[in-house]
């Protein structure tokens, strides 16, 4: 028996989600009385011995290289490592990724497939766990039918913490795997923002801003507090906003601590993709608009008076803080 | 081109989700189905692709005979077949094995599904489609263009976007942007009439328990009231959300 979970990394350096699963993946195998397994994959250039600060009992590294779309390779990988440790659960973050390869690794192991988990299981035999359901309206205990279970949890859904482990065993294997059927022609990188999945703060703004050219406030806002940038889907689909900020029921679901939603109406739909952030801040004209019923904060006000100045008191509290 | 949209029938995204007092299962009283947003672009995808390169059209649901109206809609918006594989679709790997042998047992040169059926938010089943079937896969698909049996495509990754390409036939996890949204196509008036008489194939359930299943629902703790801030007042917003909050 083991927990295996993926340290998933970009560019060679470690999420922050990697963090959180790696300290769930421990909580997880401390309630289970087993050991928790961190894999790597390809080549990365942080020091791999940070995952035992998490809880890691081993880490093995597969330095096999894939390209981003190659789940076919980065799924037998996994599972080739899971199955060699005898892995009973296998943990990855419920990213793009999580979901590309989990529900193919779980389909390899004969284990089912959980995704949106917001806790550690609270039975392990058969397994249940809390998970998201209804995009956000709704948690669901899910049970698991087979003997093995791959989990994917929600990123934000769970406290980050070290848990310092001396006596972490360290392993390299090189995997055997089958040649992609996907070739990567090449990747665009978005330029130094900061993923809307893993941001902690996230600023966002709807219609109420009238015009693509009146972001600038909220990109500085966002600047500020090193926050990400998200917009309602009226916004994108007219174009003034990329279509990786809408978020809401049919755009990205997330999770920060902050959300500060700027000139949003607060329609179901948008509620449903940000109702999971720990806080929700409303700046709105219209005192009736359905995000005052959700926000736990809120301010009446026009955007363009009330943003400077939000901008010009969060840089008192920096310098002062 | 023989193109297969898989289409999940969800609640209207402004359904209020309830639950039945034992708290055991959603209640579908008054709750109006819909095709899946995602699936929508797949859909309108697929018909685009026809206009292009000519072929068929056939769209296929898992669920119950309450789930009719929502391929008949489909037809009405342009596929050319249905088919409905008869059964509770109550997990995702059920839902991929289903597919899977509908998949199998017919000639597709493309797969389409969407990234999330928002109902339960899986998210599984078109990887396990294409592990069950060793076909190549694309997830989370912006865009995609055709040229003989090679597929380009464009996805979105954390932190940017990836330019891929694979042979046919291949599986897709689709959403805005394989079409934009003012391309989605609606049903009209002759696409309604015609869809009466389109075929529509009920087809059996081969296998009956899936791997996983939801036990107990409860919906998310209520919010407190909103405490309000005087516009002018930002700073005691920022005071709030350091002292009180503990968010910045
Ligand atoms: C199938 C379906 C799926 C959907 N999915 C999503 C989704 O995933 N995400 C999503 O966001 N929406 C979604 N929607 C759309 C949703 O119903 C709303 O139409 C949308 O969220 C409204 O966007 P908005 O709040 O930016 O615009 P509006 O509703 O137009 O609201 C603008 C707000 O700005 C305020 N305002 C105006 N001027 C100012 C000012 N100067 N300062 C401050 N405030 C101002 C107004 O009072 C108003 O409340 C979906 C709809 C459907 C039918
Ligand atoms: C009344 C009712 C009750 C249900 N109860 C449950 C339940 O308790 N638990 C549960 O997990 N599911 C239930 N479902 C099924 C649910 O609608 C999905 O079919 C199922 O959850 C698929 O798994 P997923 O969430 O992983 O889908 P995802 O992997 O998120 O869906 C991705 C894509 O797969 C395709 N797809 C998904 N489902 C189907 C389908 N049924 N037919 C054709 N294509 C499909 C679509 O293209 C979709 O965009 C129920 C459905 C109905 C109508």
């Amino acid at each position: 028996m083991s927990v295996v979970v993926f340290a998933e990394s970009w560019n060679g350096t470690f999420k922050k989600g990697t963090f959180e699963i790696l300290t769930y993946a421990h909580d997880v195998a401390k309630k289970m009385d087993t050991k928790c397994v961190a894999i790597t994959i390809g080549e990365i250039s942080d020091d791999v011995k940070v995952l035992a600060n998490y809880g890691a009992d081993k880490v093995v590294s597969i330095p096999n290289q894939f390209d981003a779309c190659d789940n076919k390779g980065l799924s037998s990988a996994l599972a080739q490592i899971a199955d060699s440790e005898g892995a009973n659960i296998v943990i990855l973050s419920n990213t793009n990724t999580g979901k590309t390869i989990g529900p193919r690794v779980a389909v390899k192991m004969d284990a089912s497939f959980i995704s949106n988990t917001v806790d550690v299981p609270s039975e392990s035999s058969p397994l249940l766990v809390k998970k998201k359901s209804f995009s956000g309206k709704a948690f669901e205990m899910a049970q698991s039918h087979a003997d093995k279970t791959v989990i994917a949890l929600s990123p934000n859904a769970y406290n980050i913490m070290q848990n310092n482990n001396d006596s972490c065993d360290f392993a390299t294997i090189d995997c055997q795997v089958e040649n992609t059927n996907v070739s990567s022609i090449n990747v665009e990188k978005a330029s130094g923002k900061i993923s809307l999945a893993e941001a902690e703060i996230v600023i966002s703004a709807g219609r109420g801003l009238k015009g693509p050219d009146n972001w600038g406030m909220i990109e500085e806002l966002a600047d500020l507090l090193s926050a990400g940038t998200a917009c309602s889907k009226p916004v994108s689909d007219i174009g003034w906003r990329p279509h990786s900020e809408h978020v809401g029921q049919t755009g990205k679901a997330i999770a920060p601590n902050l959300y500060i939603a700027v000139g949003i109406s607060g329609a179901i739909q948008h509620l449903a993709g940000v109702n999971s952030s720990k806080v929700m801040v409303a700046i709105n004209t219209d005192p009736e608009a359905p995000f005052f019923k959700a926000a736990d904060y809120g301010i009446v006000g026009d955007a363009f008076e009330v943003v400077p100045r939000l901008i010009e008191e969060i840089k008192q509290f920096k310098s002062s803080n | 081109m023989n193109i297969l949209v898989c289409i999940s029938n969800v609640p209207d995204t402004t359904s209020k989700i309830e639950f039945t007092s034992d708290s055991t299962s959603f209640l579908t009283n008054g709750v109006q189905f819909i095709i899946n947003p995602y699936d929508e672009f797949g859909l309108t995808k697929a018909i685009k692709l026809r206009e292009q390169h000519g072929g068929k059209v056939t769209v296929v649901n898992f669920g119950e005979s309450t789930s009719e109206p929502t391929l008949r809609k489909a037809l009405a918006i342009g596929a050319d077949e249905a088919i409905r594989i008869d059964g509770a679709p109550t997990d995702s790997f059920l839902v991929a094995k289903e597919l899977s042998k509908v998949i199998s047992e017919n000639n597709f040169d493309l797969i389409i599904l969407g990234r999330e059926s928002i109902d339960y938010n899986g998210g599984a089943v078109p990887a396990m489609i294409a592990e069950l079937l060793d076909l190549p896969f694309v997830n989370a698909c912006t865009g995609l263009t055709i040229e003989g049996t090679e597929a380009k495509m464009e996805r979105e990754i954390e932190g940017g976007k990836e330019f891929v390409s694979s042979s046919l036939p291949l599986v897709i996890g689709g959403q805005k942007g394989l079409v934009e949204e003012s391309d989605l196509l609606i049903p009209n008036m002759r696409g309604i009439m015609t869809a009466r008489t389109k075929p529509l194939a009920v087809v059996e359930c081969s296998s009956s328990s899936g791997k996983s299943s939801s036990v107990s629902f409860e919906k998310p703790a209520a919010k407190q009231a909103c405490k309000m801030v005087e516009a002018g007042q930002e700073k005691e917003l920022v005071t709030l959300l350091h002292k009180e909050a503990k968010v910045i």
